[in-house]
Order: structure tokens, then C-alpha cells, then sequence
């Protein structure tokens, strides 16, 4: 059937273009490459198949700012050779905007498909200019056999963290296990430490650092409360070390079982359940927790999304591209050849997914509820932004200053940012 | 006193010995560290060892095969041996002119030469990208070669014409008198005097333009055409955040080894001896 | 034209014209055997740096560089409002700059002890010499990326080989955050470093060593010089002109880094190098302006120090001649 359905779009599709001319797309087939050609090579096959044209695939650079400096280069030469469909990060939409195609037209009708939350992130001033292709977004794990033995419940707040924590790291160091930890999170100064620092102030009520219509709200104490709890596990609950870990480095701690609880991106969860982990059924995921009881749950948005550029001499044939990796089938094969998960609300409850992936429902409360990054706000401004909120994180956490001198110094430098108006 | 000269001998060669290790060791535990990751999987990975514990192939292969280091082991060997090969070609004589013959702006030429590298690398990037595009090099090994060539010219350039410098005199006053022409000069007098200079500048420009990163990740953007560095760099795991580390482990490995055979081969030319050939030819 | 010259003294006069004669045509031809490097290096090197050069007088952006104003100097440095704006009104400039001297001078003078050690045991005679050449070589031969995420995970705090062997060998007594704090993450990058280019160092004296005659050093030994003293009167004063030349460059390299600064410590305001900063408002920011900007600071930063290393020698060479 829905073969069938993909048919007959493609035709109507191709109807409105030329279907005459057979084009050669270029596309980048990232996330996926390396252990995973599977997938590119099932949606080569697709597409060839599907439509009269051809598919060569591209490759970039798996770090996001490297591949941005890339495209930077490429649309400042205006080049339609080098790349007619690719993934854009979250935070690029503001960005990049002029260099992408406007979608709207074309994509308009799937959007009550997708997460509101990520379909949102990616209209500009009404316009859509891409399609989420997986999602991600913050999340917590915890160790399901020791919060067991020691008698506790997945932590409501981070209170509850705290305290849990500091109980079960000093039973746990007491039986023997030196190096154990109760927390670890991603402290390095990077793109990384401004989404936990979101997630911190966000959850007590602390708003989004630049709030939507633009304004720097980042000066409250909810906010310099949530830093300086951070700030507090350093050195008690997390290794003083955290503040040098990206993804990888806090994984590898809990994944060997030295910590009870990381935060961390879905993408975990599959190698910390994985055949040799020692850790093999053991870790359980929940919502980032609340600050304090009023608090909330507050996820930082993150994922892919795909993106035509502007420049492209193919648009039409990368339109059909599109439309085809981001239907049912291609997500649910990435989900079963890469694990991204998917960006259609209605594959969470697909039985193939879910006889395979019993987890992934309470992935879909997560997703539901992320918060993006104050990038559409702070447009091409927001890399500088970031910058200055890690930076300003960084120095609660390593001692420097505190919260309160912090948010109240963040403010002023994100003033000077600013200037009269965000552009 | 024959027998303290032995024990003396036996000491200082003990030293020698000694400090051989302590150097070899400092220089090359991190790679045998890399050596040791790259055949282990999942959760070694992770602990700190000083022995193999495992030995996993499968991350060779898949560097190889899958990662497509093998294409990239060409695509660095072509660009690097002709950069060698022009660069060295150019700068030995420019840097004869340099070296030997008084001329006007000499040393404001030498001190020229000498600024291209002071740039930090992002601030050519852009205009190299537009000039590159621009030759229709875009995507090619050729806009490799031309950029590494260029941006190797300094050093070898400044390392050829010191050691030029050094030479003595006599070494061509006698091919003049005998009529000689410039060009003979160069290759027939100073190129074999200047065989160590030039195989250790070769050889680092050779690994200059190996490991270079920013230009092959700019200048290329299609799989066929990825040098080394970038293909390691293009590595991935399952997702954005995990990385292939016995993958790329493996693949520096890989392409460690043709620089060691090199030095292997090379390493009698490095030091023949270049005074005693100046004197003794 | 030597021909045509009338001369009464010709024993006398002839040579030295003749000489300068062929000084006038070897001068010619100079300029001649100079060209192809000059003009690869016009030709690719010179249009981007102008053009650099241009741009730091714009405001325009990374991606749309064809849309510009020009801006005169407030790149550079400007005032608005009483408060400092431009790359030198910016504090992060003036820190990034004492990151990158710091750096510079601590990595490149303990490549130069070390490196010239490892030369001096590489021209030593002896078994497994090439061995040794080889392994020095390796950490020259990795790529520098890849050097540098390997020792981003050998300094992991928890799992890192360089914690766990100074716990073995009991120099601390507790696993060091060697990424997380400011201050040692300076000195893991001054490490990783220093292991990186000991082998240029190492290469480039050993190729000076060789120049030395091994007559020299005989006679001194029958004259009852000491090691040191050989060392000091002989070999420091004939490589010196090669040594000068490896340390304009390895500090130039220096003063330029980049790489390793960012995967390490991924550009953290307290390790920041002045070119990460340049990297930061050009490809981050986009601000192709400001990014142009602060390159022109970096290059006269650079051209200063080489300036002052070249002079330094040059006064030296006056010295030995006088």
C-alpha cells in the first residue's frame, strides 16, 4: 500500500516538474555513513528506482561546526554543483535561511506529521525551510539495579538527584568501588554545555536565556539558582573531570558503571544496552527532572534536518529526494539501521518499532515537550550567543564566579551582542 | 687502562642505549597505545591497558574497505609526492639565487617569502576557496597540489638557502671557470652535495602535505577525492556523537605505516654526510 | 663585451671586470631562477591575503561576501557609547593573545631541549640507528587531528593512560582533570604539542649536525676540550644558522595554532589561541570583517616576533665575523 502511495505522489510530483530531464542530485547521506551504507544504499535505490533520476552522495565532516563552515564556503559561492540536499543542524535554520529553498509549497501538508516542537523550529517568519529527519533531544538515564538496591525512585526533581546521588555514590565508594560517581553530564566548553545549561535554567522556570521575541531574560535568580546547583555537583557528585567531557567521555564513565546517573542524547541508549556493555540491562531513561517542585521538565531540542540549498540547479528532483527520506519507511529503516529516532509522531506507535524498541514510547513524552535553542531568536547572532552562555557555564561550574555574578555578566555581554536589535 | 677504556666504553654505550629507549619509548607509546585500541571493540575501548588484550581485525577491514582508506592512501600518495616533487624543483632554484648570487631586495625578498606563512590558515581559506573555484579545481587533487605546493614553499625555500649558505665557495668557482652554466650548476654540483638537506625537507614537506587538514576538507567534497586526514576525520558511528574509535584507531595506523617505510628507505640519505661528500668530491 | 675593452693594464683590470660582469648577468639570472616561487606564491598565496587584508576594512559576512561597506578601522578598533568595540577593544583578543605567547614560548623552547637532545642521539653511530629515526618520526607522521583526539583521551580523567601511569608510578596520589581545568589544560596542550613536533626539531638539527666536520671535533678532543665545551664552541655556533631557521618556523607554527587548541579544549576562553579567535568571528560568527581583522593582527603579531628572531641572528652573524 504504501509503496503504492509513494507511486502515485511521485507521479503527481513529477507531473509538476519535468519529468522528462533525468538529473543527477547531489546529496549528503550523513549520520549513516561508515557502519551504515545500508541505508544510503536504500534510499539510492528508491529513489532511482521511484524517479527517472540519479543520486550521487556526498560526504561531510561528522562534526557540526566544521560542517557548517563548509556550507558557509560552498553558499558563499553561490555554488550549485557541490551539494543539492543535505542535513542542517537545529541551530542553523536562522543562520542559513537565505541560503535555503523555501519549502513551504511542497512540505506544507506533512506538517501535522512531524513533532510540533521540531517542525516549528524549522519555519521561518512563516516560511519552511526544512523537514526534521530524526530527532534528539536531552534526556536522563539512570541505573535502574541501584536505584533498586538502595530503595529509591527515578528522581522527580534535581533535588531528588542530588540527594539520591550523594546517598548512593558514598554506599557504592563504601563497597569498594573508588571510582564511582553519582552524575555526569557534558561540561566541556562547547556547543554541548549551552544545552545543558538550557535545560538547567529551563526547568526552574529560569526562561530560555533570549526568549523568542528577542529579549535577554537570562538575568533572574531562577537562573543563577540552576547554575550554581551545577556548579555544586562538581567535585561531590561529578568528577572534577566533567568539565573536559563531551558525549563520548560521560558515556564512557556510565557505560563502564562508575556513574549513576548522564545526561545524555537518545543515541546511548542503544550502546549502553548493547551486547558487551556491563551495563546490559541495567539503565532506565526518564525526562530531564524538574528544578524543584514548581519546576518543569525541560529537554533541549536537538536533530537533523534536511534542507535544500537554494543554489541547487535540481531542485525539483531534490524535492522528490526529500519527500522520500523523510516518509514512513525510510525513518523506520533509519531507526532500525541507525537508531535515529524518528520525527514522525505516528511511527512511536508502529508495532514493528515498538516490538523491537519497547523504550521508544517514553522517548516520544521527551521529544514532545524539547525546547529549542534561542537560535531562530537570536538569528545569525546565535553562535556568538552560545558562546557566551557556555562560557559564562563554564565558569560557575569550574568556580570562578557564581551563579548570580554570572547571569548578571551574561546579560551585559549579550547586550553588546545584541546591540539595538538581533540580525 | 685498557681495561677502565673497555669499562668506560661499556658505560657511555649503556647511556646510549638507554637514552635510545627513553626516546623511542616517549615517541612512540602513543601510537602503540593507537595500535592497541585499534584492535580491541565496544568496551575496551574505554579502559586504560599496556597489553593486547584482543585482537579484533574486523576495525582494519572496515577502515579499509568500508571507510574507504584505501582510495585515500592513493589520493595522499599522489598529492604529497607531487607536491614533494615541485615544490623541491621550484625552491632548489630559488633558493640557489638566494643563497649565492648578490642581488638587489635580496633579503626583503627572503623576508616576503617568508610572510605567507604568518597568515593564520582561516584567513586564506576563503580566497584560496574563490581562486581555487575560480581555476576550475574545485573537487580535484589539483587544487591540493597547487595549495600545498604554494604553502610549502617558504619553508623549503629557508631551510634550502641556509644550507646553500653553508657550502663553501670554492664548490663553484671551479664550474665556472670551467664554463658552466647556471643550470648545470644546480643540478650537477648542488643537488647531489645537497641530498640530505633535500630528503629531510622533502620528507617534511612530504608530511606537511600529508597530514594537512583544512584545505582537503575545503577544497574536496566527493568520496573519491578525500585525502587521509579528512577520510579519518569523515569516520562515523551510528550516530553524531559516537565515535568509530577502533575505526579510526585502525586508519591512523594505516596510514602511519607508508610514512615509517619511508623514513625507512630515506633514513641512509638523511645523513650521508653531506660535508664529507662537499669535501671529499 | 669583454672583447671590446680597451685596456692598457689588461693582467691587472681584466679579472675584476670580468667579475663583475658575470656578477651583472648572474644578478639577472637570479631573478630568473627566483621567478616560479615567486609567482606560485603571487599567484595563490597573494591574492587571499590581500584580499584578507581588504576585507578587514568591510563589514561583510562569511556567506554573502560580495555585500559589503566599508568601515574604516572600526574592525579594528572603535568607540560607541563609551564602550570599546573591535577586535582590540574586545578583552577575549587581549586573552587569547596571552594564551598564544604563553603557549608559543613554552612548547617551542622545550622542543628546542629536547629536540636538539634527540638530534645529538640520532647522530650518534650505532646498532638500530635507523630504528630509531623511524620511531622518532611517528608522532610527526599521524595526523594532527587524530593526534589530537588520542590525546584527548589519554588525558581523560577517569580512563586516561597519562593518569593511570603517574598514579602507577605514585607521582599523584588522585586522578588530575587534565581537559576540565584552566590551567593544566594549557600544559596537556603544551604536551601534546611538544610530542608532535619533536620530530621536526629533532630532523631539522640533525640535518645541521651533519654539516659539522668530524675533524673539527677531533681536534678539540686531542686539545682536552670536554663534551660540553664541543658542544658549545664547536656545534651550537654552526648549526646556529639552521637552528634559527627551524625555530622561526616552529615558533610561527606555533603562534598560529589551532587544532589542537580546539579539539582538545574546543576553543575555551581560557585556552583560546589568538588564531582560534580569528576562526571564531570568521566561520562561527560569520563575521567575515572582524575575522578578517583579527588575522591581519595575527600575521603583524607573527611578522614582529620572526622580524626580531631574524634580527637576532643576523646580530649574531655580525658577531662571528667581527
Amino acid at each position: 500500500m504504501n509503496k503504492y502511495s509513494t507511486g502515485l505522489l511521485t507521479a503527481v510530483l513529477a507531473g509538476t516538474f519535468n519529468l522528462a530531464q533525468a538529473d543527477t542530485i547531489k546529496m549528503e547521506c550523513a549520520g549513516f555513513t561508515g557502519i551504515n551504507k545500508d541505508y544510503c544504499a536504500y534510499i539510492k535505490q528508491r529513489f532511482e528506482s521511484e524517479t527517472p533520476h540519479k543520486v550521487n552522495f556526498i560526504e561531510l565532516p561528522q562534526a557540526s561546526n566544521e560542517k557548517l563552515g563548509i556550507f558557509q564556503q560552498v553558499f558563499a559561492a553561490k555554488d550549485g554543483d557541490a551539494v543539492d540536499l543535505f542535513q542542517a543542524d537545529t541551530v542553523w535554520i536562522g543562520l542559513l535561511d537565505k541560503h535555503l529553498m523555501d519549502l513551504t509549497e511542497h512540505v506544507k501538508d506533512m506538517e501535522a506529521d512531524f513533532f510540533a516542537s521540531a517542525w516549528q523550529n524549522n519555519v521561518v517568519d512563516g516560511r519552511v525551510k526544512a523537514v526534521p529527519a530524526f530527532l534528539d533531544s536531552g534526556m536522563l538515564y539512570y541505573r535502574k539495579d541501584l536505584l533498586v538496591k538502595y530503595d529509591e525512585q527515578p528522581p522527580e526533581t534535581w533535588e531528588d538527584l542530588t540527594r539520591i546521588a550523594n546517598k548512593i555514590q558514598l554506599a557504592e565508594r563504601n563497597t569498594g568501588k573508588e571510582g564511582f560517581w553519582g552524575m555526569v553530564f557534558q561540561g566541556k566548553a562547547y556547543e554541548g554545555l549551552t544545552c545543558d545549561a538550557l535545560e538547567w535554567i529551563s526547568s526552574y522556570n529560569g526562561g530560555s536565556i533570549v526568549e523568542p521575541n528577542g529579549d535577554i531574560s537570562i538575568n533572574n535568580p531562577q537562573a543563577a539558582k540552576a547554575l550554581n546547583m551545577a556548579a555544586n555537583w562538581v567535585g561531590t557528585i561529578s568528577p572534577k573531570g566533567v568539565m573536559g567531557y563531551m558525549e563520548e567521555e560521560s558515556r564512557a564513565v556510565f557505560q563502564n558503571g562508575d556513574a549513576l546517573f548522564m545526561r545524555n542524547w537518545p543515541y546511548a541508549y542503544l550502546l549502553a544496552q548493547g551486547e558487551k556493555s556491563p551495563v546490559k540491562g541495567k539503565v532506565g531513561v526518564m525526562p530531564i527532572p524538574k528544578g524543584g517542585a514548581d519546576g518543569k521538565h525541560a529537554a533541549t531540542l536537538g536533530g537533523w534536518q534536511w534542507a535544500i540549498s537554494d543554489y541547487s540547479n535540481n531542485k525539483a528532483a531534490a524535492v522528490l529526494m526529500l519527500k522520500i527520506v523523510t516518509d514512513a519507511d525510510s525513518q523506520k529503516k533509519l531507526f532500525f539501521m541507525g537508531g535515529n529516532s524518528p520525527s514522525r509522531i505516528a511511527l512511536y506507535d508502529d508495532p514493528d518499532i515498538l516490538a523491537s524498541a519497547p523504550h521508544l514510547p517514553a522517548f516520544k513524552a521527551v521529544f514532545a515537550n524539547a525546547i529549542p535553542r534561542p537560535a531562530s531568536a537570536t538569528k545569525r547572532q546565535y553562535n556568538r550567543v552560545s558562546n557566551a552562555v557556555l562560557n559564562a557555564t563554564y565558569n560557575v561550574l569550574s568556580g570562578v564566579t557564581t551563579g548570580e555574578k554570572a547571569v548578571a555578566d551574561l546579560e551585559h555581554r549579550l547586550k553588546r551582542i545584541k546591540g539595538r536589535q538581533w540580525k | 687502562m685498557k681495561l677502565t677504556r673497555r669499562q668506560r666504553y661499556l658505560r657511555s654505550k649503556s647511556f646510549l642505549y638507554l637514552a635510545v629507549v627513553v626516546t623511542a619509548t616517549f615517541c612512540v607509546f602513543p601510537f602503540y597505545n593507537a595500535i592497541l585500541t585499534s584492535l580491541r571493540s565496544g568496551q575496551d575501548l574505554f579502559l586504560p591497558n599496556y597489553l593486547p588484550t584482543t585482537f579484533v581485525w574486523k576495525n582494519y577491514i572496515n577502515a579499509l574497505m568500508v571507510n574507504g582508506i584505501a582510495r585515500s592512501l592513493l589520493n595522499s600518495m599522489i598529492v604529497a609526492t607531487v607536491t614533494v616533487g615541485g615544490c623541491l624543483l621550484v625552491s632548489i632554484t630559488a633558493s640557489f639565487a638566494l643563497a649565492r648570487i648578490k642581488f638587489r631586495g635580496r633579503q626583503g625578498l627572503l623576508f616576503t617569502i617568508l610572510c605567507v606563512s604568518m597568515f593564520p590558515q582561516v584567513a586564506v581559506l576563503s580566497g584560496m576557496f574563490e581562486l581555487v573555484r575560480f581555476l576550475g579545481l574545485y573537487d580535484s587533487l589539483g587544487s591540493l597540489i597547487l595549495s600545498y605546493t604554494t604553502f610549502s614553499l617558504p619553508f623549503t625555500v629557508w631551510v634550502l638557502t641556509t644550507f646553500m649558505k653553508s657550502l663553501p665557495v670554492e664548490l663553484e668557482e671551479a664550474a665556472i671557470v670551467d664554463g658552466a652554466g647556471l643550470w648545470v650548476i644546480i643540478s650537477k654540483i648542488f643537488a647531489p652535495i645537497m641530498a640530505p638537506a633535500l630528503v629531510t625537507t622533502g620528507l617534511l614537506a612530504f608530511v606537511g602535505s600529508w597530514n594537512e587538514f583544512m584545505f582537503a576538507l575545503t577544497f574536496t567534497i566527493s568520496g573519491e577525492n578525500r585525502t587521509v586526514p579528512v577520510a579519518i576525520a569523515m569516520m562515523q558511528g551510528s550516530s553524531q556523537y559516537e565515535l568509530p574509535w577502533g575505526n579510526i584507531m585502525a586508519g591512523s595506523v594505516i596510514v602511519t605505516l607508508p610514512i615509517i617505510i619511508l623514513v625507512l628507505i630515506f633514513q641512509k640519505r638523511i645523513v650521508s654526510g653531506m660535508t664529507a661528500g662537499a669535501v671529499k668530491g | 663585451m669583454t672583447t671590446k675593452i680597451l685596456s692598457l693594464n689588461t693582467s691587472l683590470v681584466r679579472p675584476q671586470r670580468n667579475k663583475r660582469s658575470l656578477q651583472q648577468r648572474r644578478a639577472r639570472a637570479a631573478w630568473l631562477l627566483v621567478f616560479p616561487a615567486l609567482f606560485l606564491l603571487a599567484g595563490v598565496a597573494g591574492w587571499p591575503l590581500l584580499r584578507t587584508i581588504f576585507y578587514s576594512f568591510t563589514d561583510a559576512a562569511l556567506d554573502t561576501p560580495e555585500v559589503y561597506n566599508f568601515v574604516g578601522f572600526d574592525n579594528y578598533l572603535s568607540f560607541f557609547d563609551g564602550e570599546a568595540y573591535g577586535v582590540l577593544g574586545d578583552p577575549l583578543w587581549w586573552k587569547s593573545v596571552r594564551n598564544t605567547l604563553w603557549f608559543s614560548s613554552w612548547s617551542v623552547s622545550i622542543e628546542l631541549i629536547l629536540g636538539m637532545l634527540v638530534a645529538l642521539l640520532m647522530n650518534q653511530k650505532f646498532r638500530g640507528q635507523g630504528l630509531l629515526r623511524a620511531a622518532v618520526l611517528v608522532p610527526w607522521a599521524i595526523p594532527t587531528i587524530v593526534t589530537a583526539k588520542m590525546w584527548g583521551w589519554m588525558f581523560h580523567d577517569q580512563y586516561g593512560v597519562v593518569n593511570d601511569l603517574l598514579l602507577r608510578i605514585g607521582i599523584i596520589d588522585g586522578p588530575l582533570a587534565w581537559i576540565a581545568s584552566p590551567t593544566l589544560s594549557m600544559w596537556a596542550v603544551v604536551f601534546a604539542d611538544v610530542w608532535k613536533t619533536i620530530p621536526f626539531m629533532a630532523l631539522m638539527l640533525l640535518a645541521a649536525l651533519q654539516t659539522v666536520p668530524a675533524d673539527l671535533y677531533e681536534a678539540a678532543r686531542v686539545d682536552g676540550a670536554t663534551a660540553w665545551q664541543r658542544f658549545t664552541r664547536i656545534t651550537l655556533p654552526l648549526i646556529m644558522p639552521a637552528m634559527i631557521v627551524a625555530l622561526i618556523f616552529r615558533t610561527m607554527d606555533a603562534l598560529r595554532v589551532f587544532d589542537l587548541i580546539y579539539v582538545l579544549t574546543s576553543n575555551s576562553e581560557a585556552t583560546v589561541s589568538v588564531s582560534g579567535y580569528a576562526r571564531d568571528q570568521m566561520v562561527a560568527y560569520q563575521e567575515m570583517g572582524s575575522g578578517s581583522a583579527a588575522s591581519v593582527l595575527v600575521f603583524m603579531m607573527v611578522a614582529g616576533i620572526a622580524a626580531s628572531f631574524l634580527y637576532a641572528g643576523s646580530l649574531y652573524n655580525k658577531e662571528k665575523q667581527v
